[in-house]
C-alpha cells in the first residue's frame, strides 16, 4: 500500500480498536456481551476466510473445528481444579488441530464441490459422535463448566469480570487478526491467492500446491478452534449444536455478507448478521432466518463482493 | 461344528429379512430424492442444498390436502405439482441470475433457500410433528413375519416414477432436449433448444420428485420442518457415491447405502447407523472419487 | 461490393464488432456481410478471430460494441436458441455432436421444432440421408462412435435440420482426408444451389476460393482484405501476406 493509504488504514484500525476497548464501559450489559460475541464469531469467520477468500476452498467444516475447540476447552476445564485457562487453550487447539489435519488430507485429494460436501459430512460425523458419546461429551445436553481465571499458577489469579473478559477476547482476536494479516500479505499468502485464481497455473509454475493447501487448512482450523475456546470461556457450556453443519453455514454467510478475501469483511459480516438477527427477532418474529435468509440470497445475487468487498484490493496489497 | 451352529443361531435372520425389505424401501425413496438432485447437478452444475426442503414441503402440502379432502392420492398429485411449480419459481428468481458465476455461489444460494424454506415451514406449521395416515393398512406374510403393504407400495411407486421418467428421457422429444442440454449446453442452444427453460423444467421435475418422495414417506414418520436435513445429506452422499449426474448410479447407490444402513441398525443405535453412510462416502472419495457405480474412466 | 444475387439488403450484416474474452480484446471493429444464398469465405491464419466472429454472430459471445443484423433486424443480444429458430445454423470447429445421443437423436434436436409437420420432417430426413447415406446406415449408433469425417457430416446434417437461411461453417475440413474434403465441397455447392447462404471459415484456401463468391481476410482481429474469390485466386501477393506460411 502507498504510504498514504497505509496511514489511512492504520488510523481506521486504531479507531475501531479504541471503540471496541471503550465499548464495555459505555454499553449496557446485553450489548456488551453482544459485542464480545461478535468478536468471537468474527474470529471464526476470519479463519474461514483464509480458506474461502484466500485459497478458494469452500469448507463447511468449520463447525467441526469450532465445536472441537469448545469441547476441548470444556474437557480441560472439567478435568482440573481450579479450571486452568491455558490448559483449555491447549486442549482446544490440539483437538481442532487434529480435526484440521484430517480435513487437510482430504483437501489435497478433492476439489471444489466434492471438498465442500465432504467437509460438510465431516461436521456431521463429529456431530453424531458427540451427540451419541454421552459418557464423554454429555450427549444432547452438552457440558457445563465454570469460567477459569486469568492466572499464571503460582504468580497471580484474576477472575474474569465481564469487562476484563471482553478485553481479553479483544486482545486475542486483535492479535489473531494482525497475525493472519501478516500471513496473508506474506509470500505465502500470495501463493494462496494464486491458487485461488488458477490452481493449475500455480502448480505449473512449480509450487507444491498440496502443501500450501494443507497449511491453509491447518491455519484455518487452528484459529477456528481458538474461537471455540474463547466461546467456551465466555459461555461456559458446550453443546452438540455447535458442531452441526449449520454453524459452518452461518460462518460462510458471515464471509459472504462481509466480503471474502478481506479478513475484516467477515468480522463486519458477523456483526451485520447478528445485528439483523437481533433486529428481526425483536421487531418481527422469532423466525428471523426468513428475512435474513432472503437478504443473504439477495446479497449473493446483487452484491456478491459483500459489504467490504470494495476494499479487497486495497487491503491485500 | 459347535461354533458354526452357534454362529448360525446368532444371526438374526428375521431381522435381516425385515431390514432387507426396509433397506430396499428406504433405498427407493432415497433414489427418488437423489435422482432429482443428480439430474439438477448434471444439467446445470447446481448443487441444490434446498432439495431436502422441497421434500419436506411436499410432505406438508400432503398434510394440508389430506386434512382438507382425506384423499391420499390427490395429496400426492397436488404436492408434486405445487412443489414443482415452486421449484420453477425459485430457479427463475434465484438461480438464473447466478448462471455463469462460480458454481459455489449456487451452493450458497441454495443453502440460503434451505434456511428460508425451513423456517417458513416452522412458522406456518409449528414445531409439532404432523401425521399422515397411510392410504391403506394391512400387511402380508413373508415366512412367519408381517410386512406392511404400504411400504411395498412406496418402493413400487418410486420405481415406477423413476422408470417413467427414464422412459421420458430416452424417448420423449423433451427428453432428448434434456439429454442434449446435459451433454453440451452451448450446442443445444445453437440447435434451437431453449436451454434456460430446459433448466427450469429440470429443476421443477427434480422438485416434484422430491415432493412425491416426501408425501410417500410421510406416513412412516412425523412431518416436521427439519425432516429434509437428513435426506439432503444422504442424497448428497448418494450422488457422490453414484457418480455426479449419473442417474443409474444414484439409484444403485441409494439402494446400496440404504441396505447397509438398515443392516447396521440391527446392531447399532439408529443415530449411529448414519455414520455408516458417511464412512461409505469417505471410502469412495478416497479410492473411487468418480463414483462407485461408474465405469472406471479409461 | 454488391451481394451476388443483387438483392439490396444482405442477409447477415456484422457492423463494427468488438468482442472480448475476459480482458482479451479479440475482435477490433469487424465488419462483414453475407447476402441471401451467397457463399462467403472468411480466411486468415490461426488465432485471428475467425471463430470468434462466428460465435459473435451466433450469440454465443456478446460483443462489447457493434451490431449484428439479420434480415435487417438487430439480433446482437438475441440468445442463440432464438437465432437458431429464425434461420441461423452453426457448425462449430470441433463438430460438437452430442456424443451420447444416437445419430437420429442428434438430428432430432434440430428437427423437433414447433410448426414442422411430420410429413416435412420425413422429407428433411430423406434429403439428409440422401446427401449422407452413411448417416442412414448408422442412424441408431451413438454419435461418439462415428469417425471424424462422419461426425462432420452429422454436424452439417444436424444444422440442415433447422432449415436455415444461413449456415455458419467453422473449419469443416479440418483433420479430414482429401476424399472427404471434396465431399464437403460438393455439399457446400448443393446447399448453395438450394439457396442456403454460407459463411465459411477455413484454413484451406483453395477450397474456400473454389466454393465461395467473395472472401474476407482477417488478421489480428480485424478484416484486412475483401474481394471476389476470382480476384484473390490470382493475387498471390495478398495470399502470401495474410495467409502464407
Amino acid at each position: 500500500m502507498s504510504k498514504r493509504a497505509d496511514g489511512l488504514y492504520w488510523t481506521g484500525f486504531l479507531l475501531v480498536l479504541a471503540l471496541l476497548i471503550v465499548a464495555p464501559l459505555v454499553l449496557p450489559e446485553f450489548w456488551q456481551r453482544f459485542v464480545t460475541e461478535i468478536l468471537i464469531w468474527g474470529l471464526l469467520a476470519m479463519s474461514s476466510d483464509i480458506l474461502i477468500g484466500y485459497t478458494g476452498m469452500v469448507s463447511f467444516g468449520h463447525s467441526a473445528f469450532f465445536g472441537l475447540g469448545i469441547y476441548g476447552a470444556a474437557t480441560a476445564l472439567l478435568s482440573v481444579r481450579p479450571p486452568n485457562l491455558w490448559l483449555a487453550f491447549a486442549y482446544g487447539l490440539i483437538a481442532s488441530a487434529a480435526v484440521a489435519l484430517f480435513v487437510a488430507y482430504f483437501s489435497t485429494r478433492l476439489r471444489d464441490i466434492y471438498f465442500a460436501i465432504t467437509t460438510l459430512i465431516f461436521s456431521q460425523i463429529f456431530y453424531v459422535i458427540i451427540f451419541t458419546w454421552t459418557a464423554v461429551t454429555g450427549g444432547e445436553n452438552g457440558l457445563t463448566f465454570s469460567r477459569p481465571a486469568l492466572a499464571i499458577p503460582g504468580l497471580f489469579s484474576l477472575p474474569f469480570t465481564s469487562y476484563t473478559l471482553h478485553w481479553f477476547v479483544l486482545a486475542v482476536v486483535t492479535v489473531s487478526y494482525l497475525t493472519l494479516r501478516r500471513i496473508t500479505q506474506s509470500p505465502f499468502g500470495m501463493v494462496l491467492q494464486s491458487i485461488r485464481e488458477n490452481e493449475a497455473r500455480t502448480r505449473a509454475i512449480g509450487y507444491a500446491v498440496e502443501r500450501y493447501k494443507i497449511v491453509a487448512v491447518m491455519l484455518s482450523g487452528l484459529f477456528a478452534g481458538l474461537a471455540g475456546v474463547l466461546y467456551a470461556i465466555q459461555n461456559r457450556f458446550a453443546a452438540p449444536d455447535f458442531v452441526y453443519f449449520l454453524v459452518s453455514g452461518e460462518t460462510i454467510i458471515f464471509n459472504v455478507m462481509g466480503g471474502i478475501g478481506t479478513l475484516v469483511g467477515p468480522i463486519a459480516g458477523a456483526a451485520f448478521y447478528l445485528l439483523l438477527r437481533e433486529a428481526f427477532s425483536r421487531f418481527l418474529t422469532e423466525y428471523y432466518l426468513i428475512p435474513v435468509g432472503i437478504i443473504f440470497i439477495a446479497m449473493i445475487i446483487f452484491m456478491p463482493q459483500g459489504l467490504l468487498g470494495f476494499m479487497r484490493r486495497r487491503l491485500n496489497q | 461344528m459347535e461354533l458354526v451352529t452357534e454362529v448360525l443361531h446368532a444371526i438374526p435372520y428375521d431381522q435381516i429379512l425385515i431390514q432387507t425389505l426396509n433397506g430396499i424401501v428406504a433405498g427407493m425413496i432415497l433414489a427418488l430424492v437423489a435422482s432429482g438432485l443428480t439430474l439438477i447437478f448434471g444439467i446445470m452444475d447446481v448443487v441444490n442444498f434446498a432439495h431436502g426442503e422441497l421434500f419436506m414441503l411436499g410432505a406438508y402440502v400432503g398434510v394440508v390436502i389430506i386434512a382438507a379432502t382425506g384423499n391420499f392420492w390427490l395429496a400426492l398429485i397436488v404436492a408434486t405439482v405445487v412443489v414443482a411449480a415452486l421449484g420453477a419459481a425459485l430457479q427463475i428468481t434465484t438461480l438464473r441470475p447466478l448462471l455463469g458465476r462460480d458454481p459455489l455461489t449456487t451452493i450458497l444460494a441454495t443453502f440460503g433457500l434451505s434456511l428460508v424454506l425451513q423456517n417458513y415451514a416452522l412458522w406456518q406449521f409449528g414445531p409439532v410433528a404432523r401425521k399422515i395416515q397411510e392410504p391403506f393398512t394391512g400387511s402380508f406374510s413373508i415366512f412367519y413375519l408381517q410386512y406392511p403393504w404400504y411400504r411395498v407400495l412406496i418402493a413400487v411407486l418410486s420405481a415406477a416414477i423413476i422408470g417413467g421418467f427414464w422412459l421420458f428421457l430416452k424417448y420423449g422429444t423433451y427428453g432428448i432436449w434434456i439429454r442434449a442440454t446435459t451433454q453440451d449446453r452451448v450446442m443445444a442452444q445453437a440447435m434451437g433448444i431453449p436451454v434456460p427453460w430446459v433448466h427450469t423444467a429440470v429443476f421443477a421435475i427434480g422438485a416434484g420428485m422430491a415432493a412425491a418422495s416426501g408425501v410417500l414417506f410421510a406416513p412412516l414418520v412425523g412431518v416436521t420442518h427439519a425432516m429434509g436435513l437428513d435426506w439432503v445429506l444422504k442424497a448428497f452422499i448418494v450422488v457422490v457415491v453414484g457418480g455426479m449426474g449419473n442417474l443409474g448410479g444414484s439409484i444403485a447407490a441409494s439402494i446400496f447405502i440404504s441396505l447397509i444402513e438398515s443392516y447396521a441398525s440391527i446392531w447399532l443405535d439408529p443415530a449411529q447407523a448414519v455414520i455408516v453412510s458417511f464412512v461409505v462416502l469417505i471410502l469412495t472419495l478416497l479410492f473411487r472419487p468418480t463414483g462407485l457405480f461408474v465405469p472406471t474412466p479409461k | 461490393m454488391t451481394p451476388a444475387d443483387g438483392n439490396a439488403a444482405p442477409l447477415v450484416q456484422v457492423e463494427n464488432i468488438d468482442t472480448y474474452y475476459g480482458k482479451s480484446h479479440i475482435l477490433h471493429g469487424v465488419s462483414l456481410d453475407v447476402g441471401r444464398g451467397e457463399v462467403v469465405g472468411l480466411l486468415g491464419r490461426n488465432g485471428v478471430g475467425k471463430s470468434t466472429t462466428l460465435k459473435t454472430i451466433m450469440g454465443l459471445v456478446d460483443p462489447k460494441r457493434g451490431n449484428v443484423l439479420y434480415e435487417g433486424r438487430n439480433v446482437t443480444r438475441l440468445p442463440p436458441h432464438r437465432l437458431a429458430r429464425i434461420g441461423v445454423a452453426y457448425v462449430p470447429e470441433d463438430r460438437r455432436i452430442f456424443r451420447l445421443l444416437t445419430v437420429m437423436e442428434n438430428l432430432r434436436t434440430g428437427l423437433d421444432r414447433h410448426g414442422v409437420t411430420d410429413a416435412r420432417k420425413q422429407e428433411l430426413l430423406a434429403k439428409v440421408f440422401a446427401y449422407f447415406p452413411v448417416l442412414a446406415e448408422r442412424r441408431n449408433q451413438a454419435g461418439g462412435t462415428l469417425s471424424g469425417g462422419e461426425q462432420q457430416m452429422l454436424a452439417i446434417a444436424r444444422a440442415m435440420m433447422l432449415e436455415p437461411k444461413i449456415i455458419l461453417l467453422d473449419e469443416p475440413t479440418e483433420g479430414l482426408m482429401p476424399r472427404m474434403i471434396s465431399q464437403i465441397h460438393e455439399i457446400i455447392e448443393s446447399l448453395h444451389r438450394e439457396g442456403v447462404a454460407i459463411l465459411l471459415v477455413e484454413q484451406n484456401v483453395p477450397l474456400t476460393l473454389a466454393a465461395s463468391q467473395r472472401v474476407y481476410i482477417m488478421e489480428k482481429g480485424t478484416v484486412r482484405h475483401h474481394c471476389p474469390s476470382s480476384e484473390l485466386k490470382v493475387n498471390d501477393a495478398v495470399i502470401h501476406q495474410y495467409l502464407g506460411v
